[in-house]
């Protein structure tokens, strides 16, 4: 564990404690992590052991219980309301598993929504989703209707909507969880030539050993704890 | 700020696109809200009908002649050297036939209302032919004036509609004299159309008066000569009697039953209105449970808590809006212009008048439905920014 500072994620002693009524529930308990740039990393484990939990404290949705999250050199965990939400929109893509798309859009308009938050005039935002549906092989698929794709074709336009923005960290909470293994896997091929081609730095859930292999690494959670250290694909 | 207004029209875009997903809620929320505005509306639209009818009536030149002390024409009297020293008191406008001011009576008549066969307090006034000159709004719009000395009355417009009997032609028995209806006034939907006018001179012996009146109507030369005019009289040791403007006058009459009025209608809308308001917050909440996962992920993708709070409540104050618009336009529709007659009880008297629906009134409709709804969606609004994040995306 180092602190170089070409690290993209820094994670010490990471802990988020929930309490169900008297019950204290200890999610994750000093988990400590780095990320370089343009790394792809899985994050795998047991139902509960976590790992959503790590993603969305760095991704800012959450704060932890103690310990620091750094990301881009910004301390999150200090971040909160207003400040954490632009931070996010600057920062990060989000890959749903059940893709979150708004019904009522299409996917040009679905993949224009993080654009609103930036200072961007309409015509480059036109330009950005564009690039971005060529991106993940969609943009025949532009006008449609969330209700009018596949499975496979609402996660790519949950894909075009994370990297629109180019934010500095895709964070991909079981992008394959809810597709078959044909639409998985080219969702997968999709996010690995994100990484690859575009040095996009990627972490992602996943429960699936098949898709964790296509990371660069594999970190394995267990009751909180991060217990050992995957292989370099 | 230009971006925040961006991603808060957005927001509210999507929530507004996004209604036809929940159109049987927001459809509960609109029908609510239409109600109240509707009875709001109407209520106070009687308010404003009666007051028509009454503050408007006469004119600013037109003053009210009464014994001392007198709230009321029905409690006051002047004998006849009274009325003829305030006929030639000076500021009284002069015509060809003399000065423009009538002695006039005032008694009530029982006659069936047509709506309900109930008989009902009608004034009968008995008035000079002066009285023409100086109600110049007065047209008789059916007939012809009564002859002096006849048992003949003319009936206003409004008491021609409500009362039973007082059609042309038709005769009607008070006391030991039977009335014949020969015309039929219109008094710019003003109080005097509520009336039945005959002959003073018939009508003080058909009711014991002798040779007394109970107020004199004088035109003046102008509404600033009305202070001399008064002074003249208040000052006169003859004289005994209270001088009031016509308009002032009317206004006084109406403002115990305006006031009853306007406060029950307030109150009904009131009560009506909390009805309202919960079925918006239940609305509001249904709509924010409906839409949690879509607002986590706005939320998640960087929108703010406060663009979701106005999305919210702009939704709210546009359904109520519409219920708004709708109850106001169904209550024009239903009610302005209907006609009907209340007790006025400074006159024990029937005062016959027509719903009137105001553009105000129109307005106020509006802003309350709008208030309603703001209301509504407040705290459903707080709810869906308050969503926590992580659990709200994975809500189905």
């Amino acid at each position: 564990m180092s602190d170089a500072p070409e690290s993209l994620v820094q994670v010490r002693n990471l802990h988020k404690v929930f309490r169900r009524g008297s019950e204290r529930i200890d999610v994750l308990q000093g988990v400590n992590l780095d990320l370089a740039q343009g790394e792809y990393l899985s994050l795998m484990g047991p139902s509960g052991s976590g790992k959503t939990t790590l993603l969305n404290l760095i991704g800012g949705l959450d704060t932890p219980s103690d310990g620091s999250v750094t990301v881009s050199g910004d301390r999150i965990d200090k971040m909160s309301g207003g400040k954490l939400s632009r931070w996010r929109s600057r920062h990060i893509g989000f890959v749903f598993q059940l893709y979150n798309l708004l019904p009522v859009l299409t996917a040009e308009r679905n993949v224009d929504l993080p654009l609103l938050l930036s200072p961007l005039s309409r015509a480059q935002r036109k330009k950005h989703v564009a690039t971005a549906l060529a991106m993940v092989g969609l943009s025949d698929r532009a006008k449609h209707y969330p209700r009018q794709l596949s499975g496979g074709q609402e996660q790519r336009v949950g894909i075009a909507r994370a990297i629109v923005t180019d934010p500095t960290l895709l964070l991909c909470d079981e992008p394959t969880g809810d597709l078959d293994r044909r639409s998985g896997d080219e969702i997968l091929e999709l996010l690995q030539a994100l990484n690859k081609e575009h040095g996009k730095a990627i972490i992602m859930v996943t429960h699936d050993a098949r898709a964790a292999e296509r990371a660069s690494r594999t970190l394995y959670l267990d009751k909180g704890m991060l217990v050992n250290e995957g292989v370099d694909a | 700020m230009f971006r925040w207004f961006a991603q808060t029209l957005a927001v509210t875009g999507l929530s507004i696109r996004s209604l036809p997903q929940r159109a049987g809620p927001s459809l509960v929320a609109v029908v609510g809200i239409t109600g109240v505005v509707v009875t709001f509306v109407a209520v106070l639209s009687i308010a404003e009908g009666f007051n028509a009818a009454m503050a408007n009536a006469g004119s600013a030149d037109t003053a009210i002649v009464m014994r001392g002390g007198s709230n009321a024409e029905l409690n006051s009297a002047l004998e006849l050297d009274s009325t003829r020293i305030i006929e030639d008191a000076p500021g009284v406008r002069r015509g060809d036939s003399g000065p423009m001011a009538s002695a006039e009576l005032f008694v009530i008549v029982n006659v069936p209302k047509k709506s309900t066969g109930t008989d009902a307090n009608v004034p009968l006034r008995g008035i000079q032919a002066a009285a023409f000159d100086v109600r110049q709004e007065v047209q008789l719009v059916e007939g012809r004036r009564f002859a002096a000395g006849t048992n003949e009355i003319i009936v206003g417009r409004s008491a021609s509609n409500q009362f039973a009997g007082l059609e042309l032609g038709q005769t009607q028995r008070w006391g030991e004299n039977a009335w014949t209806v020969v015309g039929i006034f219109e008094a710019d939907g003003t109080i005097s159309e509520s009336e039945i006018w005959c002959d003073a001179a018939v009508l003080q012996p058909a009711y014991r008066r002798g040779s007394t009146f109970q107020s004199v109507m004088a035109r003046l030369d102008s509404p600033e000569t009305f202070q001399a005019f008064k002074d003249a009289l208040t000052t006169d040791p003859r004289l005994d009697v209270q001088v009031e403007r016509e308009t002032d006058y009317y206004s006084s009459q109406s403002s115990m039953v305006r006031g009853i009025i306007t406060g029950i209608g307030t109150v009904i809308a009131v009560l009506m209105g909390i009805g309202a308001v919960f079925g918006a917050v239940n609305t509001m909440y249904n709509a924010v449970a409906t839409r949690t996962r879509e607002i986590a992920t706005l939320r998640a993708l960087g929108f703010g808590g406060s663009s979701v709070v106005v999305s919210v409540l702009v939704e709210s104050a546009f359904l109520a809006a519409l219920g708004g618009v709708i109850g106001g336009a169904l209550a024009y529709a239903a009610f302005h212009g209907y006609q009907t007659a209340t007790m006025n009880f400074q006159t024990f008297s029937q005062v016959a008048f027509a719903f009137t629906v105001t553009p105000m009134l129109l307005v106020q409709g509006a802003m309350y439905a709008l208030a309603m709804g703001l209301v509504g969606g407040l705290f459903p609004a707080v709810r869906a920014a308050r969503l926590p994040i992580v659990t709200a995306l994975r809500e189905l």
